[in-house]
This record gives structure tokens, sequence and C-alpha cells, in this order.
């Protein structure tokens, strides 16, 4: 049975008219969204010149099209359910479409009885306003996108709210799923994650469209928290419709002894970034942060990221793959940096491209800022293409030319997913990136 | 562990003295395109230099300083408080009697032996901005090759530099750039003729000696096709209270088939603004190496860089960066890659110690439709202390297939057990150390020309006296 928000739209139109002035939202959170719109109003508008911008195509950020999400029909509704395919089993799902709720899988009577809060983000607001206010947005968006996380705190108006109590395990995943319906529509989608100490916990996000071609903008901020020995994992599987400008802007606060684990999978939209800021607060944290993107056609994918070695004694390890085809363009900026006293953090980043056509073009910016010693920081960074030899050797085997390529991409791109330990989740990204191609 | 070392003391006495200035020429503090007019007068520029200058000075005042990314210390320089020209008011010397007395104990002081000057094949040794003493041995004359100050190679071979001049670094190619286009004084000119070896190194040695007073070579080395070279350049400077400047611009070209190769040791005081802008042309086959050693000064910003315009053009930058207490080396490479089957190198090494900060940038750029072209570039850091900081910031981009590009860097610390084992064998901590630290740089070091290898682990040794203890 779909469970429907009364949202009621009070303006429709461009959202650079003003933030959202819902009125179901308490008085207090609105009050902190005009003056977020303000911030959007005040920060300048990125330019190739600001190092976070760099190789970036910022003529595409043109927010003038797009519009605030009016509401559905039933029959969007029907349809959006039954494409809402993803895992065949989940802990909990809610799906979302134009930033609308159109259905909410609750939690297990028994994961609710132990603690376990999955609430859209408006009712978290009112009935959980402490944990909400304590973790909504309480990382600065630093690595340039400090304008649209604004943009996104104005128009923000629902979401997914998780929180998992102390020593709870879940063994499902929890599935998200944010639609976009109808042309030049924006969506703000957000996900608070929030694992008590020594919880655990996974999440998978799938960003869809109802069309193929239909342009839209997705501007979305994450803010995931593994608290102390707790143990995150966050799955995002992008597939945007080919005309969408997407922006996600994650943050993961990692306290002491806790495991964080994100891996974005980017197939889809015109021009996509992700930020993803991972900061290491206590000793024994470990940060994993892996990335999949194909890009085909004229996309670019903008990755942004930063590993923020705040306390001693903590690890981090980046692997980002990029497979190019056609014109495709990838940007990679990443940073390590160890703050001062963070002795003995171990940290590695490693980028690597494989270019399939002569018009796709990889950026690569691996960084390293360390200001303290007694550290182990590593990072490397390769563009290349199609080794002759494996190619060779597989078509020796009878597999056409064609083929062979598409084996070797997908088992260039598996080594990644294969990190994430998880076969179901595995299998379906794989699936992903194998449509892809197939495309 | 070596949390507790305290900042290696390093000795800068060798270069901690001055002379009395007796300058005849000077062009006052400050700068206005009267200065320009001073220069271009006092050093009879052609017309077409005075107006390259006037043009340049609209540049560098159109142009922002580059805090956008650059070090903020940046904005610690008063351009109206430097003095831009000034000259011992001599012509540059062919013979060493001729070199006035006061500067004869300056190069004394500095250690450098006779026997090297007169193995070496040229010594120009640049006194404030101009060649005071240039010493062109009889066989590297006889090949042809032309080896003259800024001044004199615009005005007496203009058919040979000017064609070349501000084409491999545009005037407008950074504000320091523009800067130096402006004020340029004192500096090198080669040109060897095709096919023609230089068997020994060309060597000049820079000093600053005045007060706020910026100094502003300006390089421009051609090697015809065939022909090879090797440069050398080495510097160090008395200590002054304000800040001095020095902004040279560098230019190679490599015509087909050449070779050369360009050394640095630079080792200016630590008050002083080291921004240099240094880039070589590889036209087909040909090669373009940098050998850059960065140890003193307090803010050094230097990028060389390799345009490898003809096919199997190769570049190449080693380069090794000592970050001391107050210092901020700021270094890297360029790799343009414009042809089919160019090849670039980058080996980088820094050593942070005590406060110091030792920053790596690189640009790698591989445009589309190029085929097999391969860059390598390894970045290796080495942190003393626990407030040394290090830095790397990359930047790579490859468009198409048939390329590849590996950049890989690793930061770490002196190993703790390397250090107990030394000290096991009857080495004290501060030998220990420093023999690590020669360690970690004596791959890059051992394919220096083996003069330059041998004064650099001198200095490296002076480097690391009283480092530990």
């Amino acid at each position: 049975m779909p469970l429907v928000t009364n949202h009621e739209i009070s303006k429709s139109g461009s959202i650079l008219s003003g933030p959202a002035e819902l009125r179901d939202l308490p008085e207090w959170f609105r009050e902190e969204q005009r003056a977020a719109w303000d911030q959007f109003e005040n920060l300048p508008q990125p330019t190739r010149k600001n190092q976070a911008w760099r190789f970036s195509n910022v003529a595409l950020l043109d927010l003038a099209p797009f519009k605030t999400s009016p509401p559905l029909s039933e029959d969007d509704r029907r349809n959006i359910l039954k494409y809402s395919r993803g895992l065949e089993q989940y802990a909990g799902r809610m799906i979302f479409a134009n930033d609308l709720l159109v259905e909410r899988d609750v939690v297990s009577e028994d994961l609710k009885k132990r603690g376990v809060i999955f609430q859209p983000l408006e009712r978290a607001m009112v009935e959980h306003s402490d944990l909400f206010r304590k973790y909504f947005m309480s990382t600065e968006a630093t690595l340039g996108s400090a304008k649209f996380a604004a943009l996104h705190k104005a128009h923000v108006s629902t979401g997914t709210f998780v929180f998992v109590p102390r020593g709870l395990e879940i063994e499902l995943p929890i599935e998200i799923f944010h639609w976009l319906r109808h042309d030049n529509m924006s969506v703000f989608p957000h996900l608070l994650l929030v694992a008590d100490e020594l919880a655990k916990v996974t999440v998978i996000e799938h960003f869809r469209s109802c069309s193929r071609t239909a342009p839209g903008l997705a501007c979305g901020v994450n803010d995931l928290i593994a608290g102390p020995g707790a143990n995150v994992t966050y799955v995002c599987a992008q597939e945007w419709a080919s005309n969408v400008i997407a922006l996600q802007i994650n943050s993961t606060v990692v306290d002491h002894d806790a495991s964080a684990m994100s891996l974005n999978l980017h197939v889809g939209g015109k021009y996509s970034r992700f930020e993803s800021l991972s900061r290491l607060i206590g000793e024994g944290g470990r940060s994993d942060l892996l990335a999949v993107a194909v890009a085909k056609h004229q996309q670019e994918f903008d990755a942004r990221t930063l590993q923020d070695h705040i306390s001693p004694r903590t690890s981090s390890d980046l692997l980002y793959k990029n497979a190019l085809d056609d014109r495709a363009r990838t940007i990679f900026g990443g940073l390590i940096r160890v703050e001062p006293h963070a002795h003995f953090t171990d940290a590695y980043q490693k980028v690597r491209n494989l270019l399939l056509s002569d018009d796709a073009e990889a950026n690569s910016m691996p960084g390293l800022e360390i200001l303290a010693d007694n550290v182990r920081c590593t990072h490397g960074a390769t563009s290349g293409q199609i080794d002759e030899d494996e190619l060779f050797y597989l078509r020796t085997r009878g597999i056409p030319t064609r083929v062979a390529q598409r084996l070797l991409v997908t088992g260039f791109l598996d080594e990644v997913i294969q990190r994430l330990n998880h076969p179901v989740i595995g299998d379906h990204l794989h699936r992903l990136i194998e449509e892809k191609f197939a495309a | 562990m070596k949390t507790e070392t305290t900042a290696i003391n390093i000795d800068r006495g060798k270069g901690d003295f001055f002379y009395p200035e007796a300058h005849v020429r000077d062009a006052g503090i400050g700068l206005s395109e009267r200065t320009i007019h001073y220069i271009a007068d006092v050093k009879e520029d052609p017309d077409w230099v005075r107006d390259f200058r006037l043009r340049a000075l609209k540049t560098f005042w159109e142009k922002p300083l580059p805090t956008h990314w650059a070090s903020k210390e940046l904005e610690a320089i008063d351009f109206d408080k430097i003095r831009y020209y000034l000259a011992q008011g001599t012509e540059p010397k062919r013979s060493w009697e001729d070199v006035p007395e006061d500067i004869k104990r300056t190069f004394e002081r500095l250690g450098i032996p006779e026997q090297e000057r007169k193995f070496l094949a040229g010594v120009e040794a640049q006194f404030d901005s101009e060649a005071v003493y240039s010493n062109i041995k009889k066989a590297v004359g006889e090949q042809g090759v032309i080896f003259v100050g800024s001044r004199e190679g615009l005005k007496n071979y203009p058919e040979i530099f000017r064609p070349w001049f501000a084409k491999v670094i545009p005037v407008g190619d950074n504000k320091f750039s523009a800067l130096n286009s402006a004020v340029f004084s004192g500096g090198s000119f080669i040109y060897v003729p095709p096919g023609v070896k230089v068997k020994h190194p060309l060597q000049a040695y820079f000093r600053i000696n005045a007060e706020n007073f910026g100094q502003f070579e300006r390089t421009l080395i051609i090697a015809d096709e065939g022909s090879e070279v090797t440069y050398m350049e080495g510097c160090t400077a008395p200590k002054f209270n304000t800040p001095t400047l020095h902004s040279a611009v560098v230019e190679l070209v490599a015509l087909k088939g050449a070779k050369i190769q360009y050394i640095t040791v630079q080792n200016w005081a630590s008050n002083v603004f080291n921004l240099v802008t240094k880039r070589g042309l590889a036209q087909e086959n040909a090669e373009v190496k940098w050998i850059d050693c960065n140890i003193g000064s307090r803010l050094t910003m230097k990028y060389p860089g390799v345009i490898m315009k003809g096919r199997k053009a190769r570049g190449e930058v080693l380069s090794i960066a000592l970050a001391n207490d107050g210092q901020h080396q700021d270094t890297g490479a360029k790799m343009i890659h414009a042809a089919d089957e160019t090849t670039s190198n980058i080996i980088s090494k820094s050593i942070s110690i005590g406060k110091g900060r030792a920053t790596y940038r690189g640009l790698v750029h591989v445009p589309k439709h190029l085929k097999n072209c391969k860059n390598n570039t390894e970045c290796d850091a080495l942190l003393i202390n626990a407030t040394s900081r290090t830095d790397t910031y990359p930047a790579i981009t490859v468009r198409g297939t048939g390329n590849a590009v590996q950049h890989e860097a690793s930061v770490s610390q002196v190993s703790a057990e390397q250090i107990f084992y030394m000290q096991q064998r009857g080495l004290s901590e501060a030998q220990a150390m420093s023999l690590s630290v020669n360690g970690f740089v004596n791959d890059l070091v051992r394919q220096f020309p083996m003069e330059y290898s041998v004064e650099l682990k001198r200095l490296i040794e002076l480097e690391m006296e009283g480092s530990v203890g």
C-alpha cells in the first residue's frame, strides 16, 4: 500500500526563484532553508580557475531550466513502483519520485523494537529532532560544491533517515530509489545515516530517470556517520538519463575503530559530479572509497575526494576506475590530507583510467598534503588502454574482438566491485555495467 | 620513532657575508616605465627590445598574483621596494686578472677552487645583474659555440637569438615571466652549431649581493641539429633581513636530434623568493633534460617543463628539494606531449626537515590523436620531523588510446629500524640520519654529472650537519 505524504507545492516553477516554502516542515527548518538560500545566492558560480573545478565543464552548470516538481499522477506512481526493481531482498525500502515518497516498506517489527529508525526525513525532523539537528549537513562541503550544498539545503523536502542503535547489525541492505519524472525536473535527494557504536548497516541507493533522455537536475547530499566500532557500507548506483546534470555531495565521518566503505557506480547523466569527503576522527578508523565510472558519448564524470586523517592510527584506501569511450571525459581530483599529529596514518589512493577511443579524455589530479610524520601515504594514477597481448590471447581462443574487448573492460572494472565483498550487490552492479556496454 | 628529533640546523654561514656595495649603475627602487627606459638606456638595448620590455611591464601589471593555487606568501613581496637593476658598471671580463679583488674574495669564501674553474669549460660568474667574469675556454669558441650574456646576445646576434627569444615562454605565461621580460638583465645566451658536441659543461655561478634587489637573469640556449650541450647553474647568496626576489626565465630550444641538459643547484639564502620559469622545446628526436636541486630560499616556485613538439622527442626532469624551517620548496615539472612517440620521465624526491614544507606540482598533458606517448612520474617524499610538511598535486590529462601514463608518489619517514641498525654498528644517530637521507636521494644523485654529484653530496652533508643530537 503506497504511503503518500501530502506535500503541497507552494511554488512551482524555477528552482532559482527561491527556497522551497513547504508548510508541513517545521518553522525552524524553514528558517534554515531561507538562510541556505541566501548563502546559495551569495556564493559565486564555479569557474575553472578555481582548483576545485579545474578541468570541469562548468558551462554545463546552468540551473535556469530546472523546475520544482509538480505532483505525480496515479499512473506515474504505479509505473515507478513497477520499475523499482533492485535487490531481491532488503531490510527496508523507500521509493521517491520527483522528491515525493511513493512507497515505504518499513523495517521488520523486530528491528523496529530493537530501536532501528527508518523514516522519511521530514518526519525525523520532528520526531528525532535532536539526532537530526546534530548530524544533518554537519560537515561543510569543502570540495568545491558549497554553493550547491546550499541549494540542496534550501530545496530539500524529503529523504531518508536511518538510525541503527548500539550493537545492532542489520544483515540485509536498506534500499532507496530516487526517480526523475518529466523534463527539466529537479530532485534534491538526501540520506542521513547514523550507525551507533558497533552497529552494522548496508545501504544502496538507486538513481534513475523515467525517460532515457529527459533533461533534469539532481543535487543530493548524504551524511554518513559511523560511530565507534561501527561498520557502514554505502553503495550508489547512478543511472540517470543521458541529459541529467547530477551533483552529489557525500560526507562520511568515521569514529574510532569504525569502518566505512562506499562504492559509487556511475553510468548515467550528462555531467555527473560526485564529491566524497571522508573524515577519520578517531584512532583505528578505516575508510574505503571505491568508484567505477563507465563513460560514453559526451558524458563527463567529475570525481573529487578528500581522505582527511584527523586522528592518529587511521587508514584509508581509495580505488577509482574509469572506462572511457567515444568523446567522454573524466576528472579525478583527490587529496589525502594528514593533519598535524595524525601520526601512523596509512593512506592509499589509486585512480586508473582505461581509454577506449581516441577522443576520450582522462584528467587525474591525485594529491597529498602531509602535515605529520611517521606516515605511510602513497598514491598512483595511470592512464592506458587495453593490453594488446591480452586481446590477442582471447582472440586466439576464438573470442571475437568486440567481445574480448568488453570482457577485458569489465574485468578491469570488476576489481573495484569485488572489493565490496557483497556478491548480491556486486551482481547487480555488474549487470548495470554490462547493460551500459550493450547500449 | 623520530618525532622527538630537533630541527636540522643548516649551516648557512657559508653564504652569510657580504662586501661593501659599489654599484655604479642603479635604477633606484620601485618599478615604473621610467625604470624600464633607464635599464634600456644603460644596456643600450635595440628599439625592439625596449618595446618588448614596455609591453611586458603592462602584462605584469595586468596579471594577478597566482594565489588562487599558489602560496599566500607571495603577497609578502612588495614590488615597490625592490631594486630592479644595478650593475658593477663593468663589461663582462675575459680574463681572471681583470676581475675586481672583492669579487674574487667572494668566490674564495664560497669555496670555488681555482682548479675547478680551469677544469670547467667556461665559467660565467654573475655578480649582481651583470656577468662580471666570463671565461669561455678557447676550444668551445673554436667549435663555433656562442656563449654570451643576454644583452650581448640580443645586440650582436639578433639573427640567431631573436627568432626564439620569448617563444618558448611567452611574456604573458605568468606574472613573473612578465616581470622578468620587463626588467631582465644578465643570464646566458648560448648557441651550439649543428653537430657540435660540447664536451665540458658550460657553467655559471650566480650571486645576489644587494639588499632588496631582485635578480632577473634571462637565459636562452639553442642547440642546433644534432648538437649536445650541458649547462650548469649554481646559486648562493648572502643573508639579508628583507626579502629578496629572484625571478629568472630560462628557455631551451633543442632542434632536431639535439640534446640539452640543464643543471641547477639552488642554494639561495632563506629570505629569497625564488620564482623561476623554465621551459624547453624539443623537436624531432631531441632531448631536454632538467636536473634541479633546490636547497635554499624562503619560497621557491619552479616547475621546469618540456614541450615535446617533434616525433620521438624526449623530456626529463630529475629534481631534489630540501625544505628546512621557514622554507617552502614548491617545485615540480610540466610535460606537454605534442607529437607521436614522445616520452617523458619525472623523478622527484623531497626532504622536509623541521617546519619545512615541500610541495610537488606536476602537469602531464597528452592531447588526442597522439600515438605511443609515454610518461612516467615518481615522487617520493621524506619527512624528518613531526612538524614537517609535504604535499603532492599532480594534474594529468590523457586523451586517446595508444598512450600510457603512470604516476606514483609515496611519503614516508626515515625508518626507525634503519637508524637502529646503523646505531648498532656504532654510528651516532646523526651520522645514521645523514646516511639515510643520502641513501634516499642517492639513486637520483648518481645520475648527475660527476662534478655536480660530488658538490651535491657535500651540500647535503653540510645541511645534515648537527641535524640530530
